[in-house]
């Protein structure tokens, strides 16, 4: 039953995502965007994170696409008719896809997984108190960096929506 | 020049919304449970309607019954959007109004051009085209909306008439008078045009 | 999970939804009813019921009451004609109404409603599903009604819905935050040390039997959180996407029958989850009175079911009522009052709040 709606929630997910890039309607594309995430979140139920799977939907269907469909409303961005692919993109693409690749293959690989393949532990997003355990012991030091990294996105936002008064 | 009203400053409280908020809501509260109902239900009651309405035009009967139009068609000529459709008749010869002459065959009033304006019974020399108190007019087709005679006549009733006008033009033609008026004294200024003819021919 | 498992489940959220539906469609009745009155007026009082409505006395105070207009209200959504206009994006047109109710009617299910004592005396939740992480999964799924709202003014393909659409998503994004800040205290009193790591709503109202209500000792977040519903719910005084005087009708101003009908109960359904949650979160759900439960009454069993679904159901609407009743006395903010109320007051005052209250909940736990 389980590899069932794994498989399900895992094409929609594929199959959503694959949406995202070929559609060519930007409020197409957010709307694929918002089932990729449902998908994930589906999956994260699978995996009895609800905590993660919550937070997936709230965070990114619930603001983040809502933030993104403002913006293409406000743009009022038309269909993209010409749809030309820059050699550079091309290169940049592939190499992404390979060190996807890459990176599935050394996870399957790894011993680590294998030898815990019979006795999964508790995942760390199921339980809240497991979560912000972790979250603030083990994780703490990517949690801050993270934290900073936002707060300079946020300043650099600010900086540039500022309008800087010349003497012109 | 326009008047500029200096705007209070808001005081703190006031500030704050919650106070102003509650204060707002104390009032509709009181409307709710404790104010009046101000609107009529409609089609039961009946709102009073003042003297003077201009509703629905309709054709009235003196008191002894007499259809007091006599088709002198004043007022279709001067409907502004042409409302009315008059077709003139003539009063039979045995009826004890027969020296009225006329009196309206057909007389149509098209509710759905007409546009309450009045002008008609302006301008009805017999007093007998009358807006009054009806208001509320609806059919389902455009036939239905046009008032016929009948429907005039029902609509209007009787109004009351303290002149009899028409009797007493009777009586004096009886008596060898005119119109029902005294003799002009005379010194009156007659017209000298020969065109005209002299308003006492009889 | 078993099949019939499966087939009980279903029956109560079947159960559960055409309530809620049936609720809906009284919401909207008793909105009429109560603008009515506060605007003098009398409001609906014709339609009537051939048998019911003929009883003496009975049939005549209830068609006065209005209680047969829902019925002809849906009848007439139902006939009208369904137009949709030829420059509008039909997929979208169509899906919109859709994704305006259904996340309202999916947060039902975390939603608890009361408790029964069974036979052997446990206490059983009447909740559809109690989730660990109810309260995240009612944020998470009531914000994606949001796009009902959006894409409606989207796909409507003309200004008017189109303005309404955008105010809507950015009002959204904006009390989100404020609102989900406000209840932090809340489960932080809720999740004391040495306890299980809890979100759920099941909880939140265990927690309040016997003791304050948390609207009592944390007036700030009550009122955060309830501007932040009302404004969440696009209701009057914050109905930025709807707002008639300005948007002819906001959103759906292309809308015309079932469609329409859709939207209207989508509202209410809202309302509905909103005003349960306000109950359940800060006004003691099913607990009759502070410091009191159904059980101190010495009240047990089903009849405690019955009570304390009826004292729900009771706090419910008067929540409702309370939203009737803002609706009808306040006049609508402006946009830009709305983007300032949201970012400058609600967010730092809900920031400020969280900080007191971690203090407080400190000091008070700590042993
Ligand atoms: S209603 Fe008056 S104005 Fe009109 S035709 Fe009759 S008498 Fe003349
Ligand atoms: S009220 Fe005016 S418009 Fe109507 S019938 Fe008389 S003259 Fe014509």
């Amino acid at each position: 039953m389980t590899d069932l709606f794994f498989y399900l929630f895992a094409t929609l997910t594929l199959g959503c995502a694959f949406g995202v890039v070929f559609s060519k309607n930007p409020v197409n594309a957010a709307m694929f965007l918002i089932m990729t995430f449902l998908g994930m979140a589906s999956l994260f139920v699978l995996l009895e994170a609800y905590f993660l799977a919550v937070i997936q939907i709230l965070v990114y269907a619930g603001a983040v696409v809502v933030l993104f469909l403002f913006i293409i409303m406000l743009l009022d961005v038309k269909e993209e008719n010409k749809h030309r692919v820059k050699p550079l993109t091309w290169v940049a693409s592939l190499i992404g896809f390979a060190l996807l690749i890459l990176g599935v293959v050394a996870i399957t690989s790894s011993d680590n997984i294998k030898a815990t393949s019979e006795s999964l532990p508790e995942a760390a997003g199921a339980s809240l108190k497991n979560f912000g355990y972790e979250l603030f012991t083990t994780y703490q030091l990517p949690m801050q960096v993270t934290g900073f990294l936002l707060l300079i996105a946020m300043i650099g936002v600010i900086v540039l929506s500022k309008k800087v008064k010349t003497d012109s | 020049m326009a008047i500029v009203v200096k705007r209070k400053p808001l005081t703190f409280l006031e500030k704050l919304y919650i106070p102003e908020i509650v204060r707002g809501l104390t009032v509709t509260f009181r409307r709710m449970f404790f104010g009046e109902t101000v609107t009529l239900e409609y089609p039961e009651q009946r709102p009073p309607i003042p003297a003077g309405y201009r509703g629905v035009p309709t054709l009235v009967r003196d008191p002894e019954g007499r259809e007091k139009c006599v088709s002198c068609q004043l007022c279709e000529f001067v409907c502004p959007p042409k409302a009315i459709r008059i077709t003139p008749g003539e009063i039979p010869e045995d009826s004890d109004y027969a020296h009225v002459e006329k009196a309206p065959k057909e007389f149509d009033i098209d509710m759905l051009r007409c546009i309450y304006c009045g002008m008609c019974q302006e301008v009805c020399p017999e007093e007998a085209i009358w807006l009054q108190n009806q208001y509320s007019m609806s059919g389902y087709t455009r036939a239905e909306m046009v008032n016929n005679k009948a429907k005039l006549y029902e609509l209007g009733g009787t109004l009351p008439d303290d002149h009899f006008k028409w009797n007493k033009k009777k009586e004096a033609a009886k008596n060898g008078g005119g119109h029902g008026h005294a003799m002009p004294p005379a010194d009156m200024p007659r017209s000298e045009n020969p065109e005209v003819p002299p308003v006492f021919p009889k | 999970m078993e099949l019939t498992d499966i087939a009980i489940k279903s029956i109560y959220a079947i159960v559960v939804v055409s309530v809620l539906m049936g609720f809906c469609s009284y919401a909207v009745l008793a909105e009429r009813k109560i603008s009515s009155w506060i605007q003098g007026r009398v409001g609906p009082n014709r339609t009537t019921l051939p048998i019911i409505g003929s009883i003496p006395y009975v049939g005549r105070f209830l068609t006065r009451l209005g209680v047969f207009q829902p019925a002809a209200d849906g009848l007439k959504f139902l006939f009208k004609e369904d137009v949709t206009p030829a420059h509008v994006n039909k997929l979208y047109f169509t899906l919109a109404p859709v994704l305006s109710l259904v996340p309202a009617l999916t947060t039902v299910v975390v939603v608890p409603f009361g408790y029964f004592e069974n036979a052997a005396g446990e206490v059983v939740n009447l909740v559809l599903a109690d989730l660990n992480v109810a309260i995240l999964f009612l944020f998470a799924i009531s914000s994606l009604g949001v796009y009902g709202v959006v894409l409606a003014g989207w796909a409507s393909n003309s200004k008017y819905p189109f303005l309404g659409g955008i105010r809507a998503s950015a009002q959204m994004i904006s009390y989100e935050l404020a609102m989900g800040i406000s209840v932090l205290p809340v489960f932080m009193w809720l999740n004391a040390p040495g306890t299980d790591g809890t979100l759920s709503l099941v909880d939140v109202v265990n927690a309040q039997g016997g003791a304050l209500w948390n609207a009592m000792w944390m007036p700030g977040s009550f009122l955060i959180f309830v501007v932040c519903i009302f404004a969440e719910t696009n209701r009057l005084p914050f109905d930025m996407a709807e707002s008639e005087t300005e948007l002819v009708s906001g959103f759906h101003t292309e809308y015309s029958s079932f469609k329409f009908g859709l939207f209207f109960v989508g509202e209410y359904a809202h309302m509905l989850v909103g005003s349960a949650v306000v109950a359940v979160l800060f006004l003691g759900g099913w607990h009759p009175l502070p410091f009191m439960t159904w059980a101190d009454f010495g009240v047990h069993g089903w009849l405690a079911g019955v009570l304390s679904v009826g004292t729900m159901i009771g706090k419910l609407c008067g929540f409702m009522f309370f939203f009737m009743w803002i609706r009808w006395t306040l006049p609508r903010f402006r946009y830009d009052q709305v983007m300032r109320i949201g970012w400058q007051m609600l967010l730092p005052l809900s920031i400020a709040n969280l900080i007191v209250y971690t203090f407080v909940i400190y000091f008070l736990e700590r042993p």
